[in-house]
């Protein structure tokens, strides 16, 4: 396959869209476990909030939510800073942008798989450690989240594919990702086939390596479980 | 010597405790005091309030009413809205906790942790215990309930009677001044009740003080200093287990006794 010397740059859109879904994931990690924790909450309040969260974010398109973060934030935050009398424009840039995005969308999901998650950890084994005066948050952080992470990873390596795929939308904004990189090849060459073909192979390339990277999570978190399950 | 035993506070002391679900009052005024080195048995039919009681000791359950004291201090509790009792200080509460060992039906060990991880887990995370004196005095424990090979297995790879023998050693880790036991052998199969009743017996002739609610009458009557028979909520009986097994003054109590031997 003739890539026409653009390889490294095809290379270094594969990177830009790694590096996007990382950050993605990260975000969207932290919001999906406190809109979990939001849903779940004895607070009438904090479980309106989490409902909001999650019914605005699933009901809006990803592009448009894309375009929102992207062109709405700066029309915010400048508005947020006029508030204090200082006028400048200041933007989120494309990668930002695209980690809000894309964090906010993935965080949605995460929680109702992270509130099915926290439904399966047995009300006794709370109980057994508050028995033995381990406060709220020791509980939480050694008791419950360990488990969480172990039933709600295959759901969330789910939405991690989904996630890298949508990464591609990132690049209407010009985030130089993988797809951007082949639409210049494209509009430089005039072989769509070749290049829409490449990244193709690159996204497949990275959710087999996705895949594998799960399965050993999954392995790793299920030491103990093994014959077990009674 | 007698008079001396006499001024120190009783080591659990509970009064007129009540508690309702919704509008089922499940417990109507129970008192009890044990003293050091007590070994209390609470029997009664499935349904009359045992476990709610126990529970209501270490607050698992909001009671509705009542007084709670260890070692003679006071449980600081609060109204919430829907008229129960919760803790009012969340350090205390921790810390009363600690000193009352809980040992479930089901065992509850914590399934993602080693056995050893499970024992050490509060001594390292609450009493602050250095890890390496927590991992020795674990493994005293281990040992002293019979399972010091199992110490790097997780708890879904042990037995029953096991698992539970592992709970109790977690239990102690934390040196409680009482212990509260919610039928620990009923989810056992028969072939394993014994290894753990033998346990609660070497614990009981250590003169630790226990609560010990059971279906295992002829070991309540072998192991206990007082029996309390409960019936709806409410103390029907109560007295050494001679008293109470053999000569019982209320006709429910020995109805009960006779139906289970
Ligand atoms: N969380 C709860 N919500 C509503 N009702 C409850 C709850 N827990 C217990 N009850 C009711 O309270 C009553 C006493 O229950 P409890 O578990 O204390 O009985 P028990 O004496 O321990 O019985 P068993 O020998 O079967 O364990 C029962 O009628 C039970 O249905
Ligand atoms: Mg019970």
């Amino acid at each position: 396959m003739n890539l026409h010397g653009f390889g490294p740059q095809l290379l270094q859109g594969t990177l830009m869209t790694v590096r996007l879904a990382l950050s993605a994931v990260s975000v969207g990690l932290v919001l999906g476990l406190l809109g979990a924790i939001a849903k779940s909450s004895r607070h009438a309040a904090l479980r309106l909030l989490g409902e909001g969260y999650t019914t605005i974010v699933r009901g809006i398109p990803e592009l448009l939510m894309v375009l929102i973060v992207y062109f709405g934030s700066s029309t915010m935050i400048g508005a947020v800073l006029r508030q204090f009398g200082i006028d400048t424009y200041v933007e989120l840039g494309p990668f930002l942008s695209g980690t809000v995005a894309l964090g906010l969308t993935f965080g949605a999901y995460a929680t109702e798989v992270f509130r099915g998650a926290l439904l399966t950890v047995p009300r006794g084994q709370i109980e057994a450690a508050q028995s033995l005066g381990l406060g709220r948050w020791h509980c939480f952080h050694r008791i419950v989240l360990p488990q969480l992470w172990r039933i709600a990873l295959p759901g969330l390596g789910n939405l991690f594919m989904v996630l890298l795929k949508d990464t591609a939308l990132i690049s209407v904004v010009g985030l130089d990702e993988i797809m951007r990189k082949a639409q210049i090849a494209v509009g430089d060459t005039r072989e769509p086939f070749t290049f829409y073909g490449c990244a193709a192979l690159i996204y497949l390339g990275l959710t087999v390596l996705t895949s594998g990277g799960l399965m050993a999570l999954e392995h790793r978190a299920n030491r103990g479980y093994r014959r077990a399950r009674s | 010597m007698i008079t001396m035993t006499h001024t120190l506070p009783p080591a659990l002391q509970a009064d007129n405790i009540h508690k309702r679900f919704g509008s089922l009052e499940v417990l109507k005024g129970i008192s009890l005091t044990a003293h050091d080195g007590e070994v209390i048995s609470i029997l009664g039919s499935s349904g009359s309030g045992k476990s709610t009681f126990l529970r209501c000791l270490n607050l698992l359950e909001a009671p509705h009413e009542g007084r709670i004291a260890l070692g003679g201090e006071d449980f600081k509790l609060k109204r919430l809205k829907d008229g129960s009792l919760v803790s009012a200080d969340p350090r205390q509460i921790t810390r009363l906790r600690a000193s009352m060992g809980f040992v479930f039906q089901s065992f509850n060990l914590w399934p993602h942790m080693t056995i050893l991880e499970n024992v050490i887990e509060a001594p390292v995370m609450v009493r602050k215990t250095p890890r390496k004196q927590a991992v020795a005095e674990a493994e005293a424990l281990l040992e002293k309930v019979g399972i010091a090979d199992k110490r790097n297995a997780y708890p879904g790879h042990l037995s029953g009677g096991q698992q539970q023998r592992a709970a109790i050693a977690r239990t102690l880790a934390m040196q409680p001044r009482v212990l509260l036991f919610d039928e620990p052998t009923s989810a056992l199969d028969p072939e394993m009740v014994a290894e753990v009743l033998n346990v609660i017996n070497g614990l009981a002739e250590e003169g630790r003080t226990m609560l010990l609610v059971t279906h295992e009458m002829r070991f309540a009557r072998n192991v206990s200093t007082r029996v309390l028979f409960l019936h709806d909520g409410r103390i029907e009986e109560e007295g050494t287990p001679d008293k109470v097994f053999d000569d019982p003054a209320s006709p429910r109590c020995r109805q009960f006794m006779a139906s289970h031997r």
